[in-house]
């Protein structure tokens, strides 16, 4: 890594920082930086400020970093692997597919009621066979029609066809159901509370974990499979194994967070655009640190003061539906990742 | 003496009837080789079967006395490279870094090249003559730039056998000539052997070692000598509309 790239990893890593810090100090009672620290690192508990840290900021705050890593990485994985810059769990729809799961879970409860299951890991599960199913779905079109406009197509109707589904379900559910079920949908990082980070946490640090050991045959498919095969790259193999980490990691966070829209497909492009290569082994760790200095900046808007209620999902659109037209727009400088 | 590249009775093909078949071929080291052929021959099938890409029909392929096609891929990658046809859309990949790409087999777990891998790097430039566009992106290098690119990143792969599917296709006469020369040097100097695909008779009869010719699903091989005087390009390009001079060792439309 270039002294340039490494010097914008630790600015982006400093900002983070900084962002994170300000999740701890913001909300509806503010505090000072001390009672944070106080509340972290002190023994004695000093109820109020000390359980609003532990219990709700911090998780908050720890939320929206494995999101915004985690989805971002899935999003530089799937534009990489399907050649494509217009790849991304929110765009072929992979959250539609996550959120079809977690609806049969949530609105049709009665069907599944049956297995025995912890509520949190059956809305991971129906989310992770959601987002695979899906997955493996865009696998099959894009081997067979080997085109990224074709790809986009069949992703934009697989979410139609999801959320048509998803529709009827919504008919069939109770009101509470529907209510949790909507909310859900908006998305946020304020959910993920108490025993529940752990059940996000294992999942997304895996598939963040797999991603980095993928850098090197990341950087060989750039070239296309057949160079990537006379490299030495199990290519079949690695693909599996990168649908298996997009699966897991789309499928964890939209389990936790909701369909969190343009993050994982625009957060590559802002990474691409500060380090200006496409090796991987620079663009993934600073996908994966913009990433979650972005989601830091997201959930960090949804709770400012005075902004207290804005929809999580309307924020990442509003900020990441702009970059990506920039990105299309601004010429294939940024844009060809293939 | 034992050869390289040993081939015993292949075929090779996409399924259905195989595009040449029975082929016995034994190549040894230090020469550059010309595989000449008309198109949709199976010029390009037969080198992406002997890389190990695709599987013979038929046959045995021996590298140094290995079986290319059981040879482990990781293995397979230190003996063969090969460049393709086409410049692949590597995105925003510097020509150093892509060069650097053909070190990965002799690499880690995360691709780091050491002191040894970087002078490979320079020196394949140095070879291909693009290090004055190291830091430049691929996208935006002229055709006949792209292919000494991608062949640089063959070379910095550092094998015995180096395989290059229409390596000429666009570069002019004196550019060919060039490339012919910088080839031959270095299957000489390192004792490689190198098969390229053409459809340039002229400068790969003047420059290279030997010629591989596919005609009638059958691969005839001699040498450049032996080409010229047994009558086979006659044979090979009669009907295609040119005709083998033998007295000037040349083709002529008629």
């Amino acid at each position: 890594m270039s002294r340039r790239n490494l010097a914008l990893l630790l600015g982006l890593l400093l900002v983070s920082g900084l962002l994170f810090l300000l999740h701890l100090v913001t909300g509806a009672v503010p505090l000072k930086v001390e009672e944070v620290v106080h509340a972290l690192f002190g023994d004695g508990l000093d109820a109020v400020s000390a359980r609003i840290v532990r219990e709700v900021r911090l998780p908050a705050a720890c939320t929206a970093v494995l999101a915004g890593t985690g989805l971002s990485a899935c999003g530089l994985l799937m534009q990489t692997l399907f050649r494509n810059p217009l790849a991304g769990p929110s765009v072929l729809g992979l959250s539609s597919g996550a959120s079809l799961g977690v609806a049969v879970l949530m609105l049709a409860r009665p069907l599944w009621a049956a297995l025995w299951l912890p509520d949190e890991v059956a809305v991971v599960l129906g989310a992770f066979i959601g987002a695979m199913g899906v997955l493996l779905l865009i696998m099959m079109a894009d081997r067979r029609m080997g085109d990224g406009t074709g790809l986009l197509i069949v992703g934009l109707m697989v979410g139609y066809l999801c959320g048509a589904v998803i529709d009827v379900l919504q008919v069939a559910g109770s009101e509470g159901a529907l209510r949790g079920f909507v909310l859900w949908g908006m998305g946020s990082f304020q959910e993920v509370v108490g025993s529940k980070l752990g059940w996000m946490v294992i999942p997304v640090l895996l598939g963040l974990v797999v991603s980095l050991l993928l850098m090197k045959p990341l950087n060989a498919m750039l070239l296309g499979d057949a160079y990537a095969r006379s490299l030495g790259i199990p290519v079949i193999g690695v693909r599996r194994t990168i649908l298996w980490t997009a699966g897991v990691l789309a499928g964890t966070i939209t389990a936790f967070c909701g369909p969190i829209a343009f993050l994982g497909l625009a957060t590559p492009h802002v990474a691409r655009a500060l380090c200006r290569t496409s090796d991987h082994r620079v663009l993934l760790p600073t996908t994966i640190v913009t990433g979650g200095m972005l989601a830091l900046l997201c959930g960090l808007l949804v709770k400012w003061p005075g902004l207290e209620g804005l929809p999580l999902n309307a924020v990442t659109s509003l900020l990441g539906a702009p970059i990506v037209v920039w990105v299309l727009w601004s010429g294939e400088r940024w844009a060809r990742t293939s | 003496m034992k050869d390289m590249l040993q081939l015993r009775s292949v075929d090779v093909g996409h399924g259905g009837d195989p595009l040449v078949s029975d082929i016995h071929l034994g190549l040894d080291g230090g020469q550059c080789v010309a595989l000449i052929g008309v198109n949709g021959g199976g010029k390009s099938t037969l080198l992406n079967t002997i890389a190990g890409l695709r599987k013979p029909m038929a046959g045995e392929m021996l590298l140094n006395g290995a079986d290319i096609v059981r040879m482990r891929s990781s293995e397979r990658a230190r003996q063969v490279s090969i460049v393709l046809t086409g410049r692949p859309q590597a995105g925003l990949l510097d020509v150093r870094t892509i060069v650097g790409l053909g070190r990965q087999p002799w690499t880690g777990r995360f691709g780091g090249l050491v002191e040894t891998d970087r002078a490979m790097v320079e020196e394949a430039m140095r070879v291909m003559d693009v290090g004055h566009l190291a830091s430049r992106s691929l996208q935006h290098l002229s055709d006949g730039e792209a292919q000494r690119v991608m062949i640089a990143r063959a070379m910095a792969q550092d094998t015995p056998l180096l395989l290059l599917d229409e390596p000429m296709a666009f570069l002019d006469l004196v550019n060919r000539v060039r490339l012919l020369r910088t080839l031959r040097e270095q299957a000489q100097a390192r004792h490689r052997l190198i098969i390229l695909s053409t459809h340039d008779l002229q400068t790969s009869l003047d420059l290279c070692d030997r010629v591989l010719l596919i005609h009638d699903r059958k691969l005839w091989s001699g040498t450049v000598e032996e080409a010229r005087a047994s009558g086979v390009l006659e044979r090979v390009f009669a009907g295609e509309g040119i005709r083998f001079d033998p007295v000037a060792g040349s083709f002529r439309p008629h």
